[in-house]
């Protein structure tokens, strides 16, 4: 079992949403964060008082999937995300030791 | 047949005899003109709405955890002078003058007044009421310097003191039968009275308060600008009661006020843009607003004295003017005037009062004096620079000495943990906008 964790703009995450839907893939998590990578900071004024802000919105998405899903998962998020230009974002993966669903204590593969 | 006629011409002639009577003012029948009185009431419910409006302006200033510690102390500022102008305000500044000073205890409580009683052409209980209003505005705008980090009950009592002892007097020597006005100072509506008294009491408070932490280091932003526009546009608005029912009357020098400030407003706003546009090449909105508050400040001593044509010279200067002194000034000399009182209300109502003293004409309103144009003489600018300096050293020193004074038995600054926890929660025990839930289908909105 893998995570997935795919740092992209958030305007793209409807669409990625839907695209998972259509993968059958609904368990995820999203967070509101801020971030950068090569992006350029952008100038702000206030009464002629000068804020640099080199923070930029993003959304993390994170995906617990099973191990054959991973590549299928992955295409689907650069299908949607990807639109060439620096500030795309980045998926990381990481290995899974355990999952357990609450509600029904069930482990492992079942409790996807 | 005869009768009939006859009632006809008596009552005819009647008509005609009461028709060419002379209309009386006040004087002869003692009783308020209707038209006056409908005006300076309602205009004194346009002044009122510029304390919520500067609230809200003042509000979208501040950061976050601060907004509802702002808008607290202007409403607060609202209901405590209100009471302490009828119980001994009114009567401090518009009473029977005592040596050019201060006014009389006589109208204590507003006692011996009546709902008959007239000041000039309305109810007296009218232009108290009016100006009742400028005083409240005026305890509000202070409130901007030392935002974010003053004790609630220091400023509680720094508010009642500072009213009582700084703005009633400044109002009696200009308004009241005090020496300034004897001098001949012109000041229409307000310009030293309410903005030089404001701004620079305001400016004293925050070099005795100190910087807000972390001011040096890192810059702080306004939270809600579209608040901040919002309180702009009802402080633009109920401006026009502010000037134009300085003149007590529903007739031409009104209208002459009401159509001076908003062209001094929409010019100022438009050349503090034209400055920041060459100096940053972005023109803000926040710069906008900022710059047509200055423009109504700077207009405020001198509406009912000055051309329009001359109320676009004064906007096309103060814009720059107050621009630099909120930019460059407030930066090389390092005081945190929080939200820039000073930098605006004193700035502004410091030219607009001077600029009073070169554009004022008597053709405009024989009432008033001429300025250096009409005259070619200095007579009343240096009259205008007295009665400047004199609002500057009494509010001065009057402020400094009162925040002392309440220092000795209360801090006046927050403690550091209120300070970083925001003063919503730590003095009000409030939160202004609660945290955001996810709606039924689970959805964030990101971005």
């Amino acid at each position: 079992m893998k995570k997935i964790e795919a740092i992209i703009r958030p305007t793209k995450l409807e669409e990625l949403k839907q695209a998972l839907n259509d993968l059958e893939v609904r368990g995820m998590t999203i967070y509101n964060v801020m971030g950068r990578g090569l992006q350029k900071d952008v100038k702000q004024y206030y009464r002629g008082q000068e804020v640099s802000v080199d923070l930029f919105s993003k959304v993390k998405v994170e995906i617990v999937c099973r191990d054959h899903w991973l590549e299928k998962i992955i295409a689907t998020i650069l299908k949607v995300c990807s639109t060439g230009s620096i500030g795309d974002g980045k998926i990381f993966v990481y290995p899974v030791d355990e999952i357990i669903r609450i509600s029904s204590k069930e482990r492992g593969d079942s409790a996807l | 047949m005869k009768t009939e006629i006859k009632r006809l011409f008596t009552v005819m002639a009647t008509v005609v005899f009461l028709m060419a009577l002379p209309r009386t003012v006040g004087a002869a029948e003692n009783s308020a003109d209707p038209g006056n009185t409908a005006f300076i009431l309602l205009c004194s419910a346009l002044v009122m709405l510029m304390t919520p409006g500067l609230a809200l302006f003042y509000g979208g200033m501040v950061r976050k955890k601060n907004v509802l510690s702002i808008l607290m102390q202007c409403f607060a500022v609202l209901a405590i002078v209100s009471i302490q102008w009828v119980l001994c305000g009114y009567s401090l500044a518009f009473g029977s003058d005592h040596s050019g000073l201060i006014g009389s205890l006589e109208f204590l409580g507003l006692q011996n007044i009546t709902t008959d009683s007239l000041a000039g052409s309305i109810p007296q209980l009218a232009f108290i009421g009016f100006q009742l209003m400028f005083a409240v505005i005026t305890g509000a705008i202070i409130c901007g310097s030392f935002a974010e980090r003053m004790n609630f009950t220091a400023f509680i009592i720094f508010i009642l003191l500072w009213t009582t002892l700084v703005y009633d007097p400044l109002a009696h020597w200009v308004w009241g039968g005090g020496w300034l006005g004897q001098l001949g100072a012109l000041d229409f509506a307000g310009g030293t009275v309410v903005h030089i008294s404001s701004g620079f009491s305001g400016l004293v408070a925050a070099l005795i308060l100190g910087r807000r932490l972390g001011q040096e280091k890192e810059a702080i932003v306004p939270h809600n600008l579209p608040m901040t526009v919002t309180g702009a546009a009802l402080l633009w608005f109920g401006w026009f009661g502010f000037n134009a029912g300085s003149a007590l009357a529903a007739e031409g020098l009104a209208s002459l006020a009401f159509l001076v400030t908003n062209t001094c407003a929409a010019t100022a706003a438009f050349s503090w843009v034209a400055a920041e546009w060459i100096h940053h090449r972005k023109p803000t909105v926040f710069g906008a607003v900022s710059g047509a508050i200055a423009g109504l400040v700077a207009i405020t001593p001198a509406a009912g004295f000055v051309s329009p044509l001359s109320s676009i010279i004064m906007g096309l200067l103060v814009g720059p003017i107050c621009y630099l002194a909120i930019s460059k000034m407030k930066e090389k000399l390092a005081y945190d005037d929080s939200l820039d009182a000073f930098g605006i209300h004193g700035v502004g109502g410091t030219f607009g009062a001077l600029a009073t003293g070169v554009f004022a004409s008597t053709a405009i309103n024989p009432a008033g004096a001429d300025g250096f144009l009409a005259s070619g003489d200095l007579h009343l600018l240096l009259v205008q620079l007295t009665a400047v300096v004199a609002t500057y050293a009494f509010a001065g020193i009057t402020t400094f000495l009162i925040l002392k004074f309440i220092n000795l038995f209360l801090p006046l600054r927050v403690s550091r943990a209120e300070e970083e926890m925001g003063l919503d929660l730590s003095l009000h025990g409030e939160d202004a906008y609660s945290q955001v839930d996810l709606n039924d289908d689970g959805q964030i909105l990101a971005g």
